[in-house]
């Protein structure tokens, strides 16, 4: 494990992570009232690590991946907090000087390849406008890089595909194509947001192995954001788990799926039927809906969906639960009211005979 | 291809509602021949002028005599004289006694000075207002040229055209001898000056359309993953919206640019009108007031053949702009 | 399983024609579908799983008559349906319904809920026993919905109870059959879940049958019974859902489960994978021989010249491969 977490700590300069996210509140000034889509986020992820964020829609998750990148306009929306990238502070910077390390310092992989370029510019053009930006090079330095890129990224013949338009390529094509233009630049932080939920599967497959690859060759951290527990087991060292605007569990992937300790993470296990197990007869889904970021509940925000809370008037109902860690020095941190007891007994007894 | 059955379709529409109207009418072709013999018709002089004009003729022979004269060229009797008209030959108008084309092709340069000049200028205006409409959306800015605009769609030409003469030609005197058209190749700067109101009258009605049409799809464009994409890239805002959302959000304002400068070309009538100015369109209005069927129909032409040749380029260019369009 | 399945489809196909040049003539196909056979007993559920442009939507398309076969037949209840016309088709259309993927744009925002679910009432010129609106409720209420919402809008409802919605309209002429295209991909997680039990528990109090088509193989495996997997136009295998899934005798399947990414760290290591190189080829010019042959490991000279047949290796099995595994 990279990353400890000491509760005690005073936050000191010399000791920051990589990238280092303090208290993070963003929030939407909407007609229908406040949108705390990010609500006191704390995370952290070293270089060459890989953290993957798990969470429904609205959870705030790729509110928070656009925010570190700062891509929030700052005139309809509100931002707090620190975000500390290689020792630099983000979410008070200029943001021009934010503008100068996206794309080279912090790039981005969206979900849909298709929408998410240019229809009018060859990938070719696209790449290398990514790279001129960054670097004072000649176009036709910055041509063979992107051809160099392209083939890195196993498009096959790249210089000829590198004239080729977005929609002359198949969609796992598009979304190498992709990967090439945010690793044009060698960015050490990598946000990859459901970079492969419009794709197929086997398609999948061969894009989850070229970003395990490129992150041994590039040493970058990489932040996956996706809601298949599936995808961020196969990449991930650490997880975080977010609702409601806030992160509900973190620890290493062997503790997420091992030994997890939060209502709602056991519930996204019960959820999804697994291949890897004997068929179960039922699912066993989460009650009820995701909650509205106007109007979140209040104390533990999933009370309202959770089987195992406790009734009007308890802790679950009116104070909302810290992120605290389940023993001493453990980076393994969970948001619940219930007591490690319980929790573990709970776990052991009526969730893990069920998946 | 397309655009050639096009020009014969109209061709043969024009040439029938025109020629066959005044008779549907219960107009007689006496009576359609002594308009053309001028006052005091004589019978002799009606029967000469049918003879001359095949006015009895079916309906296809006169319009097949009118298509082998565009290709052939045609003779004309006007009295004692016989005035050729040579290939292409659009007719000949008894009216003025002139051939149709030389007298097109006499106006046309007032049309186009006006189409050209004016389209300039509300591309420009338009465009550069929505762009900025769609940056500074809900700002005072934004609000004013969207009311502006709303105005500038509803006011009528001959309304603005006329108000600009009423503040700026008489009552400030900036234009003392009034507006008047004058050649570009005899003095650019006076063509220029004299053109400025008209120019600006129906730049404004355009420009209205322009603006709201392209502040509506810049607002479409900024919300594209693909800008998002540009601005994680690091790009400035300056390259994000100069470069990626303009050439999207341009593209649909380039079909419409090509049809209506294609329209305009046939004749601007309303601001011709208002100016008078001696381009297409007076002509057409004129020659329709008079009954000159020749003329009319030379107009109708002249007017189709811009606009198919309007949306052949628009068709080009999109092919250009759009490589989605190109490859099929 | 009774001896005349509910469904049956023999040799289907439908070719999209590509018209190019001046005069629009066909200078080729698209073969969507080229070829595809099975049966679905009653109160039986079948999964149709593929990767996209496999024809699997359009074979659902079919199935309901929304677009019409180029060849082969579909037999419903023993009855030839693939040619009957639209008019013919109407009142069978109670007998067979579809619920589509995306639960937004398939319910219309400016009607309640009351009057879309009741439509096919009315459609269909139905008399129910106690009025439209009690049975309605009755329906709302089957599918986990408040019947007090029976006056609301769809945009005062989430993806998943939307997607509930849907369902009970599907319901309301008592179907027999129930196409279901991709019925959980728009949905969350947690919410998948619960319309998963939901069909479930739907098939089990109503006796439905469904053909279930989705690309995600987990949700498929755990409702189907018998499982079908295409590739290009094509059928490549249709087996039990337990058979199947662990022991896939086409190649393609077995690529197509190591794909699937497991949530269990321990497996990431010693989980045995096949990688699939390349895309799938465009079915406007599919290779010749077996489809997959290009993409396939075990191709054999064979492979590329001969189409291998769908055929039934042991009862219940079929498998179209020159070389099947084991």
């Amino acid at each position: 494990m990279s990353t400890v977490y000491e509760p005690s700590a005073a936050p000191a300069a010399t000791a920051r992570a990589f990238l280092e996210v303090r208290d993070l509140r963003i929030h939407f000034p909407t007609d229908d009232g406040l949108v705390r889509s990010v609500d006191g986020l704390d995370f952290t992820l070293e270089r060459g690590q890989t953290l993957g964020i798990v969470g429904e829609s609205g959870s705030g998750k790729s509110v928070t991946s656009l925010g570190i990148l700062g891509l929030h306009h700052r005139k309809n929306s509100r931002m707090s907090g620190e975000i500390w990238l290689d020792g630099r502070e983000l979410v008070g910077a200029d943001p021009d000087d934010v503008r100068r390390l996206r794309g080279r310092a912090m790039a981005m992989i969206f979900q849909d390849p298709l929408s998410s370029m240019h229809p009018f510019y060859t990938i070719g053009a696209q790449i290398i406008e990514a790279y001129r930006i960054h670097n004072a090079v000649s176009k036709r330095v910055a041509r063979k890089h992107a051809i160099d890129m392209l083939g890195r990224v196993g498009i096959p013949t790249p210089d000829k595909r590198v004239d080729d338009y977005p929609h002359q390529f198949s969609g796992g094509m598009r979304q190498r194509a992709m990967i090439a233009m945010a690793l044009s630049c060698d960015p050490e932080l990598l946000i990859a947001d459901e970079p492969t939920t419009a794709l197929d599967v086997t398609v999948q497959a061969q894009i989850l192995d070229l970003l395990r690859d490129l992150q041994q060759e590039f040493n970058s951290a990489i932040i996956m954001i996706t809601h298949d527990l599936g995808v961020v087991a196969e990449l991930s060292d650490r997880i975080m788990v977010m609702y409601g605007g806030r992160s509900i569990e973190q620890g290493t992937v062997e503790e997420l799926f091992h030994s997890p300790q939060h209502p709602y993470t056991w519930g996204l296990l019960g959820s999804m039927p697994r291949l890897d197990r004997d068929r179960t007869d039922r699912l066993m889904p989460v009650k009820g809906s995701p909650p509205s970021l106007i109007n979140l509940p209040s104390g533990c925000a999933f009370h309202p969906r959770c089987p195992h809370a406790q009734g009007p008037g308890s802790p679950c109902t009116t104070v909302r639960p810290e992120l605290v860690a389940t023993a001493a020095h453990s980076g393994h941190r969970v948001a619940c009211h219930l007591s490690p007891e319980q929790r573990l007994d709970i776990w052991e007894n009526q969730i893990r005979p069920n998946l | 291809m397309g655009a050639v059955v096009m020009l014969v379709i109209v061709s043969m529409v024009t040439f029938g509602i025109f020629f066959q109207l005044p008779k549907l009418a219960g107009q007689t072709t006496d009576q359609l021949a002594a308009s053309y013999v001028g006052k005091a018709p004589t019978a002799e002089a009606i029967a000469d002028v049918k003879e001359r004009l095949g006015l009895d003729d079916p309906l296809a022979v006169q319009y097949g005599r009118f298509v082998k004269g565009v290709f052939t060229g045609q003779d004309f009797s006007n009295g004692p004289s016989v005035e050729h008209c040579a290939a292409p030959c659009l007719g000949y108008s008894f009216r003025t006694n002139e051939p149709v084309l030389p007298t097109l092709l006499d106006r046309a340069p007032v049309t186009l000075s006006l189409a050209v000049g004016a389209s300039l200028i509300w591309l420009v205006a338009g465009v550069s207002i929505g762009i900025l409409s769609a940056l500074r959306r809900g700002t005072v800015f934004d609000r004013m040229a969207m009311a502006t605009a709303l105005a500038g769609v509803s006011l009528p030409v001959y309304f603005t055209g006329l108000v600009s003469m009423a503040v700026f030609v008489y009552t400030f005197r900036l234009w003392p001898n009034g507006v008047a058209y004058s050649d570009f190749t005899e003095n650019p700067g006076l063509w220029a000056w004299n053109l400025v109101l008209p120019w600006v009258t129906l730049a404004f009605l355009y420009a209205a359309t322009y603006a709201r049409l392209t502040r509506s799809q810049m607002l479409e464009t900024l919300g594209e993953d693909y800008i998002r994409t540009a601005r994680a890239k690091g790009l400035p805002e300056r390259t994000v919206i100069g470069k990626h959302a303009l050439r999207a959000s341009l593209t649909p304002i380039v079909t419409i640019f090509g049809l209506d400068l294609g329209l305009l070309l046939g004749g601007a009538v309303l601001t011709e009108q208002t100016f008078s100015l001696p381009g297409l369109g007076s002509l057409s209005i004129h020659s329709i007031l008079s009954g000159d069927l020749p003329m009319v129909m030379g107009v109708v032409l002249l007017a189709t053949v811009f606009i198919v040749f309007a949306s052949l380029i628009v068709d080009i260019l999109y092919a250009v702009v759009d490589p989605r369009v190109r490859l099929g | 399983m009774s001896s005349t399945p509910l469904l049956e489809v023999t040799g289907l196909q439908k070719h999209f024609p590509v018209h190019a040049g001046l005069l629009r003539r066909q200078v080729a196909a698209v073969k969507a579908v080229d070829g595809v056979s099975f049966s679905v007993a009653k109160g039986e559920t079948l999964g149709l799983v593929g990767e996209s442009g496999c024809g699997k939507t359009t074979t659902g398309r079919m199935i309901m008559r929304l677009l019409d076969p180029t060849a082969g037949s579909i037999t419903f209840e023993g009855r030839e349906i693939s040619r009957l016309s639209q008019g013919r088709m109407r009142p069978l259309r109670r007998d067979i319904q579809m619920i589509f993927q995306d639960p937004y744009s398939s319910l219309n925002p400016r009607k309640t809920v009351g009057s879309i679910v009741g439509a096919p009432f009315h459609l269909q010129d139905i008399k129910t026993e106690h009025g439209v609106k009690r049975a309605v409720q009755e329906l709302l209420e089957l599918v986990g919905l408040n019947p007090e919402h029976y006056n609301r809008y769809p945009h005062e409802f989430s993806g998943g109870q939307r997607q509930r919605i849907g369902i009970a309209r599907t319901l309301a002429l008592k179907p027999k059959l129930i196409v279901a295209d991709e019925p959980v991909s728009a949905l969350d997680v947690s919410i998948q879940a619960q319309v998963v039990n939901l069909l479930e528990d739907l098939q089990n109090e109503l006796g439905l049958t469904y053909v279930v088509i989705a690309h995600d193989l987990s949700v498929v495996r755990h409702i189907s019974d018998r499982v079908a997997v295409m590739y290009l136009g094509r059928m490549v295998e249709i087996a039990d859902q337990a058979d199947l899934y662990t022991r896939p005798q086409h190649p393609y399947t077995k690529a197509l489960l190591s794909a699937v990414p497991v949530p269990d760290p321990a497996a990431r290591k010693e989980r045995e994978r096949i990688r699939l190189t390349g895309d799938v080829p465009s079915p406007l010019n599919p290779p010749p021989g077996c489809p997959f042959h290009p993409r396939c490991w075990k191709a054999q000279p064979k492979c590329a010249t001969e189409v291998p047949v769908l055929s039934e290796r042991t009862p219940g099995r079929s498998v179209a491969c020159h070389f099947p595994e084991d």
